[in-house]
């Protein structure tokens, strides 16, 4: 660094993590606004570096396409409860560190069993029997796609992560089998939209809107949750499961029969949210019902840190993003994928400032030793 | 430059918190020999030598390598010094073969020449007399290979001067012999070599020298020749220190625990209990002493429901009532007979307590069930809390603050708190007050003086033999997994202890108690 040195000694600079002893809620708040803001500038070099728009007009775009009609509004908040439903459910498995990466194949097990039933039933029944048969049904169906790895785990301790990714493409494979069974038209490899015209089995429209049902639903749902992990018995057990197996153990609790029972309560309600999609927005199945939202709830459930108030708000998030992308891809003529790109990074921005939520950087400056100017 | 020492500490203290670990030390290493370092647990033999091997960084004092004062900021820097720290727990990746070991993180041309890497690594071992085949890959080793493999790795490296930390530990006495066979030759091709060990009859062995530490202290370096096992562990354990602990004689003690001829094996196979019997009885207190690893865990673990066990017998008889066996029972079935087993593990935060969660939920971890219906209460585990907290002094923002983020004391404090809450019929310890300041150490005495008095019967498992000595009734020593004797606390020595500790037999000094 220094040429004129030689009395001087000679130094090197170390970086060193440095854990934050307290911080106050508003400066973490502080520092995750910054994140956001950071983001937003970063997002804006590259729409503008991309595009040449100009990236306010594209920001712009984005809030039109969420709030721009009461439609459009009522759509993203049918995508946001959705999101949540899936991220709470992941939540008690989270908890109890079973890294559940299979809810896209439990959403799609669960939404194949309601359009079975929509199918097969939905001339026969009355519709809220058949509404009641569809959650269950989907239940049933998503708590089995978690009982088999959990079990697997419990018994063999398998490891879970690989077992439930594992379980999506089996789930993916029993869609497109019964996609062929249900085609509609024949040889359109679709199953189209199930029963047009009578709307039997479709989830009803309360007060006149059409995706009620699926708020009252997810807050039903998530209040049942935090309740259950918070003041029952085996809610308790599995936190203790997570914090550790073997203290689990020493308390007299049987670890494998509380892996098997949490996953499956979780994959039911990832069913469940299966059940949502079908019986209440799309009224269709295919291999891309889940959409990718099973992954999507895992950052939820992370970013909100368990948080049911913050899950809604990050849910929220990612649905005004995603539904944004489709107005600006009309309006200014660009990929779908460039809100793809915006989301990440802000993603990146808002996640990494975790780390400096817990962590500071310090950059000290070491003495080199003598030996080091002999040689 | 012959005179010059190898290594040489100059007032090396280091602090981890409250904790003196090394207080002023100063010691030397001559150059071409064995040096032994003696000490009990915690003594501060393994800090001391993290910080020639760059881990830790000494609080104060001087360190010089061959005549000259240095730095060692990093492993890195110990390496440049040609000191080469062979650790308790090795570390070596599984799925690499040991010449690939060897060479990890070694500068080295873009295409590697494995062929003449191991000829390199075959003479080196062939120099020293190891048996090693370089292209074996590590999770095909035995304990002792690997062993193996770390010593050629620092030798690999050019290190003078080795340093073992209780490489014995894990071996085989034949293994052992091995490793002596291979240090001797070392020693006479001129390496300069520090074993840590607490076994008496290896320092006798191998060492031409021996330093002791006694409580982060040093006391004293002697010739390996001019002492014996009996004076070193006069060195070892020092004066008598009093506790002053108030120990009144058993009232009325009745059978409460009755083990006999336990046999468990731990994961990897081994014997970790082979044949042990013994009965601990209400209203004293019976201390469990041997070297670590000796079984204590097992033992406890097993009288618990925690430990498969391969044979044997394990009986309780409760105060006017039929005698269950626990041997068959796990810790959940042992729990529902309500006899009120308490158990402080040894591992704290890993098996006792879970340190996410904070003081009031820790609290229910061993009563969440009680009560109907599907739902817990919180109620009494938080008055308990608060009264736990009130009452053994625990030093915590709130009851509703993660216990991990307490200091090791007042983890154990909460423990302690919960487990005597119900009243315990049977009180097991293990390390009581293990990282615990003075204070707090006798305030766990008294407490469990406390059970004692009130007709608990309290097993506790020490490290510190003056400790166990005044707390305890009778002690059970355990050796190697079997027992060395049970002996009455109260007539026996030190000495005695620790040399049934190492022999595994009853020495004749020590009169034996009523088994």
């Amino acid at each position: 660094m220094s040429e004129a040195g030689e009395k001087q000694q000679k130094t090197k600079t170390t970086i060193h993590l440095i854990r934050r002893a307290k911080v106050t809620r508003l400066y973490a708040w502080l520092i995750r606004l910054a994140a956001a803001f950071l983001g937003l500038l970063v997002c804006g070099i590259v729409i503008y570096g991309i595009t040449g728009e100009n990236p306010i007009d594209v920001f712009g775009g984005i809030f039109l396409g969420t709030f721009g009609s009461s439609r459009r509004l009522w759509v993203t908040v049918r995508e946001t409860v959705t999101l949540l439903v899936i991220a709470v459910g992941l939540i008690p498995a989270f908890k109890m560190r079973f890294w559940n990466l299979g809810a896209e194949g439990q959403i799609l097990v669960g939404g194949a069993v309601t359009a079975a039933v929509m199918i097969y039933l939905g001339p026969l029944l009355q519709d809220w029997l058949l509404w009641i048969l569809a959650f269950v049904g989907a239940m049933i169906a998503g708590a089995v796609w978690g009982f088999i790895p959990a079990y697997f785990k419990a018994k063999f301790g398998t490891n879970e992560s690989l077992f439930t990714l594992m379980m999506n493409y089996v789930a993916m494979q029993i869609v497109t089998f019964c996609v062929v069974l249900w085609e509609n038209p024949k040889g359109s490899n679709h199953v189209g939209v199930i029963n047009q015209g009578t709307k039997e089995g479709w989830l009803p429209s309360i007060l006149g809107q059409e995706y009620l049902i699926d708020v009252i639903l997810a807050a039903a749902v998530t209040a049942f949750v935090f309740w259950y992990l918070g003041r029952t018995k085996q809610g308790y057990e599995l936190s203790v499961v997570g914090g550790s197996t073997n203290t689990a153990r020493y308390a007299g609790i049987s670890v494998g029969r509380v892996i098997v029972r949490t996953v499956v309560i979780s994959g039911a309600i990832c069913g469940l949210a299966g059940c949502m999609i079908v019986a209440g927005a799309s009224h269709t199945i295919s291999t891309s019902t889940g959409g990718g939202r099973g992954f999507t709830a895992i950052i939820v459930a992370w970013m909100s840190q368990f948080n049911p108030w913050a899950m809604a708000l990050v849910s929220g998030f990612l649905c005004f993003m995603q539904q944004g992308s489709v107005q600006i891809a009309s309006s200014y003529g660009l990929n779908e994928n460039a809100s793809d790109i915006i989301t990440g990074i802000l993603l990146f921005f808002l996640i990494g400032c975790e780390f400096f939520v817990r962590y500071r950087l310090e950059v000290t400056k070491v003495p080199i030793e003598e030996e080091g100017e002999n040689r | 430059m012959n005179e010059t020492a190898a290594i040489e500490l100059k007032n090396v203290s280091k602090r981890f918190g409250s904790i003196q670990a090394n207080d002023h030390v100063s010691l030397t290493l001559r150059k071409g020999e064995i040096l032994s370092i003696l000490g009990e647990n915690g003594s501060g033999k393994t800090t001391l030598m993290n910080m020639l091997s760059g881990i830790y960084f000494p609080d104060e004092g001087e360190i010089f390598v061959n005549g000259k004062e240095v730095t060692i900021r990093s492993p890195k820097d110990s390496h440049a010094l040609g000191i080469g720290m062979i650790h308790q727990h090795f570390k070596l990746i599984p799925i690499l073969t040991a010449a690939q070991n060897i060479i990890l993180g070694l500068p080295g041309p873009q295409r590697l020449d494995m062929k003449k890497i191991d000829a390199n690594i075959n003479a080196l071992t062939k120099k020293y007399g190891f048996e090693m085949d370089p292209e074996q890959r590590i999770y095909d080793m035995s304990v002792s290979q690997k062993q193996t493999v770390e010593i050629v790795k620092v030798l690999y490296r050019g290190a003078d001067i080795l340093i073992l930390d209780e490489p014995t530990a894990v071996l085989t006495p034949q293994e052992t012999e091995r490793l002596f066979d291979v240090l001797r030759n070392m020693k006479s091709a001129g390496k300069s070599i520090i074993i840590i060990t607490h076994k008496l009859n290896e320092v006798m062995e191998i060492s031409d020298r021996v330093a002791v530490l006694r409580k982060g202290k040093y006391i004293a370096t002697v010739d390996t020749k001019d002492t014996d096992e009996m004076k070193l562990t006069e060195m070892m354990v020092g004066e008598k220190i009093s506790l002053d602990i108030d120990r009144i004689p058993p009232v009325d003690p009745e059978k409460r625990i009755d083990v006999q001829h336990l046999t468990v094996r731990n994961h990897e196979g081994v014997y970790a209990l082979q044949d042990v019997s013994f009965t601990a009885n209400s209203g004293e207190i019976l201390g469990v002493a041997g070297i670590s690893g000796s079984g204590q865990k097992e033992l406890l673990e097993s009288i618990a429901g925690l430990q498969r066990i391969e044979s044997g017998k394990i009986y309780y008889t409760p105060k006017d009532g039929k005698t269950v066996a626990l041997d068959t029972m796990r810790a959940r079935q042992i729990y529902a007979l309500n006899i009120h087993l308490s158990f402080v593990p040894e591992d704290r935060l890993g098996m006792g307590l879970v340190g996410t969660m904070d003081i009031t939920d820790n609290m229910m971890l061993r009563s969440y069930k009680n009560g109907n219906g599907p739902l817990t209460d919180r109620k009494a585990p938080r008055e308990l809390a608060e009264r736990v907290v009130d009452k053994l002094e625990v030093n915590t923002p709130g009851i509703t603050t993660p216990i991990r983020n307490l200091s090791g004391g007042n983890v154990q404090k909460v423990l302690v708190g919960r487990e005597i809450a119900s009243s315990p019929a049977v009180l097991m310890m293990a390390y009581p007050v293990r990282g615990l300041d003075i204070n707090s150490s006798f305030l766990i005495y008294h407490l469990l003086g406390e059970q004692k008095k009130r007709g608990c019967c309290v097993i506790c498992v020490g490290e510190d033999l003056d400790v166990l000595l005044q707390l305890c009734d009778r002690i059970l020593v355990l050796s190697e997994g079997t027992v060395a004797g049970v002996v009455d606390a109260r007539t026996t020595t030190k000495e005695t202890l620790g040399a049934m500790m190492t022999s595994g037999k009853h020495v004749q000094e020590g009169r034996k108690a009523d088994v």
